[in-house]
């Protein structure tokens, strides 16, 4: 906090402390810009704790981003070693030497050689360095480890005062310097010399815990100026040293609104209808047995199947063994691999501590670039660190592949009889989306339900879904929700048919009474017909009756000519009658 | 290194004909002119006609520093007979100068 506010407001302070910036990743953030320009810093550790690398990447990144030429004297190691030793950094001190930007000085005092014959100084020392300071304009130094003239030389008084005068006199010359020192029993270094380099005190450290090293890096104390007091734990990287301060990392990750199948249909249905975001951290929790590699794998596969590169760490399986069991429920992970798209990197946790493994896993991402990463599981790595470091290896992982933008499956196994809702290593609350896996006891028999715990900013299912393993890959089903409670597996499936049974019955019935229906309509109809029938006929002989009539008529009509006719009756008769 | 060193030290007791000796110093301090005056004593006085020395000043010539590996001022480096011996400061012990050359053997 305060280092913040003491960036911001550096223009209002006049004099203040100017700063060497390290190049290093991390340390300027803790220390606030650098080590004190112009002033020797002690950087002190037990053996191996990381000192030399530490003072050569400050010269490297002096020389090679700041413009800053350095000196390197060693007192151990020859200019060879050096460049051999740090050639896997990507340092090429060579290259460095003939451009002029670096100069490596090997000072060699041999005790056997050297016999003391009354007073003398360290005279020779200072025009070596100041000879190698003029030689290529330097404006860092570093001495590696200047302690060893106490074995080499005789009178440690001479020494004592000689070395104050160096450091005094590198202060003078207005050099940012590094000064190296063992560890020892009573103090920061054998020898005291935290006595003469006041300005600014850097202390490594290489614990082994649990038969596990972590480095650790304090600012024990810095002159005038605001730092990071905690204990920060430090990766010797491909590129060198890297600090990372879990604090001190802002949370400003680019997000995506881009979606990315599971690999699971139903299971993207069930994430809002389109899979996880890309670039999210995906945790996914279970007993074991419960199929957490298996949707793993899914999700590699679908990411292979739109031409994804990933990388699969397992920590408990080997690849061969994964590709064959991934093959049995129908996840065939082999031809991806050949393609190049699949990555495995298979190893035991035990095998290094976790900063190497922090480490691995960073250069393998950072050379092979993939948009999906799969830990399988990360509970494994309980065996090597305890849940803090764990937990802030993790936190470093997730921020470094957020900030690349590459989806993260984590896997956990959650210890049966444990809550299932904990995630081992207490992650769950780093993870953005936490599918649970859990097996169902139900009628003898073991089954996997899967739900979505959380899965931040997308609306997603609420259900517990069966998880089945099928030799066609994952398949989820609905589980039946019913009176008798939550049902799967078998008892789902006897369920199921019980109600189909029923179902039938019922169906059976309705078919009898249409049937029935059927019948009656089809007699009631033929009633209507013969009614109808019935009814036409009468009309009918109606119909006659009425002709019969009309006939009869016209017959008595003509009978009635007739008999006029016969009684010879005619019009005139008609006339006369009248 | 040792062993190498040891064996040579066997050698000694053959008689030697040069001793080609070397003096560092740092400009005309009182240690440099005292250590150049005794060690001119003494080789009159232990090697007669059989020495050569050579006086280096390193802030005329500040790059041959690193050769010899000089570190302390004065510094008598015996170039020949090898193997190499570095004495420091100004030679006032001259028994231990004579032990630290091999000249005279430890007690």
């Amino acid at each position: 906090m305060d280092m913040a506010q003491g960036k911001g407001n550096s223009k209002s302070f006049v004099a203040r402390l100017e700063k060497s910036p390290t190049g290093m990743k991390g340390l300027d953030e803790i220390t606030d810009g650098g080590l004190p320009k112009g002033r020797p810093t002690l950087v002190c550790g037990a053996a191996g704790c990381g000192k030399t690398l530490f003072a050569m990447e400050f010269l490297v990144r002096g020389a090679t981003r700041y413009n800053e030429p350095g000196v390197f004297m060693s007192f151990e190691e020859t200019a060879e070693e050096l460049t051999n030793n740090v050639a896997s950094l990507g340092f090429d001190l060579n290259h460095l030497c003939t451009s002029k930007r670096l100069l490596i000085d090997h000072v060699r005092v041999e005790r056997s050689e050297i016999e003391e014959t009354g007073e003398y100084d360290l005279e020779g020392l200072f025009i070596r360095l100041e000879y190698a300071i003029n030689s290529i304009g330097a404006k860092r130094v570093a001495l590696d480890t200047v302690e060893s003239l106490f074995a080499g030389l005789p009178n440690p008084l001479i020494l004592r005062a000689e070395l104050r005068r160096l450091f005094r006199w590198l202060k003078d010359k207005g050099m940012t310097a590094i000064i190296t020192g063992e560890k020892g029993d009573n103090g920061l270094t054998r020898h005291g010399l935290e006595e003469y380099v006041s300005d600014c005190v850097i202390f490594l450290d290489h614990r082994v815990t649990d038969q596990q090293s972590t480095r650790r890096l304090r600012i024990v104390k810095y002159r005038g100026s605001t730092h990071g007091r905690n204990e920060y734990p430090f990766l010797i990287a491909s590129e060198g040293i890297s600090v990372l301060p879990i604090t001190s990392i802002g949370l400003n990750h680019p997000v995506s609104t881009q979606r990315i199948s599971s690999g699971i249909p139903r299971l993207d249905t069930m994430l809002g209808g389109k899979g996880y975001y890309r670039g999210s951290t995906i945790l996914i929790s279970g007993t074991a047995g419960t199929g957490k590699t298996s949707t793993a794998a899914s999700f590699l596969d679908a990411a292979c199947r739109r031409g994804e590169r990933c990388i699969f760490f397992p920590f408990e399986e080997s690849e061969a063994q994964i590709i064959r069991n991934m093959r049995s429920v129908g996840i065939d992970l082999e031809p991806w691999v050949k393609k190049g798209l699949l990555k495995f990197h298979a190893e035991r946790p035990s095998v290094y501590g976790l900063e190497t493994h922090l480490v691995t896993m960073h250069k393998l991402i950072s050379e092979f670039k993939p948009g999906s990463v799969v830990i399988d599981p990360i509970t494994n790595l309980i065996s090597v660190g305890n849940p803090i470091d764990i937990k802030s290896m993790l936190i470093r992982l997730i921020d470094f592949l957020k900030m690349n933008q590459i989806t993260a499956m984590f896997t956990t196994l959650t210890a049966a009889g444990g809550p299932l809702e904990q995630s081992e290593v207490g992650i769950s609350s780093l993870a953005d989306a936490w599918l649970l896996l859990r097996d169902i006891e139900i009628g003898g028999e073991r089954n996997r339900g899967l739900y979505i715990l959380k899965s931040r900013g997308m609306a997603h299912s609420n259900q517990i879904r069966e998880f089945m393993l099928t030799d066609k890959g994952i398949d989820l089903l609905d589980v039946y929700v019913g009176p008798s409670g939550v049902l799967t597996g078998s008892a789902r499936l006897s369920q199921e048919a019980r109600e189909k049974g029923t179902e039938l019955a019922y169906q059976q019935e309705i078919e009898l009474k249409k049937l029935n229906l059927e019948s009656k309509r089809t007699a009631l109809e033929a009633q209507i017909a013969a009614l109808h029938a019935e009814l036409e006929a009468g009309t009918a002989e109606m119909k006659k009756l009425v002709e019969r009539e009309k006939e009869r008529q016209r017959r008595f009509l003509e009978e009635r000519k007739g008999i006029a006719l016969m009684r010879n009756a005619d019009k005139k008769t008609d006339k006369g009658r009248r | 290194m040792k062993a190498k060193s040891e064996s040579k030290n066997q050698e000694i007791t053959k008689p030697i004909d040069v001793w080609e000796l070397r003096l560092y110093v740092a400009g005309q301090t009182s240690k440099s002119i005292a250590a150049f005056a005794n060690l001119k004593k003494i080789c009159k006085e232990n090697l007669k006609g059989k020495y050569s020395i050579e006086v280096i000043d390193l802030l005329k010539n500040p790059q041959l520093a690193k050769g010899d590996q000089i570190l302390a001022i004065p510094t008598l480096v015996r170039k020949l007979p090898q193997p190499i011996k570095k004495i420091v400061g100004d030679l006032s012990n001259t028994e231990r100068v004579l032990v630290g050359l091999d000249v005279r053997p430890r007690n």
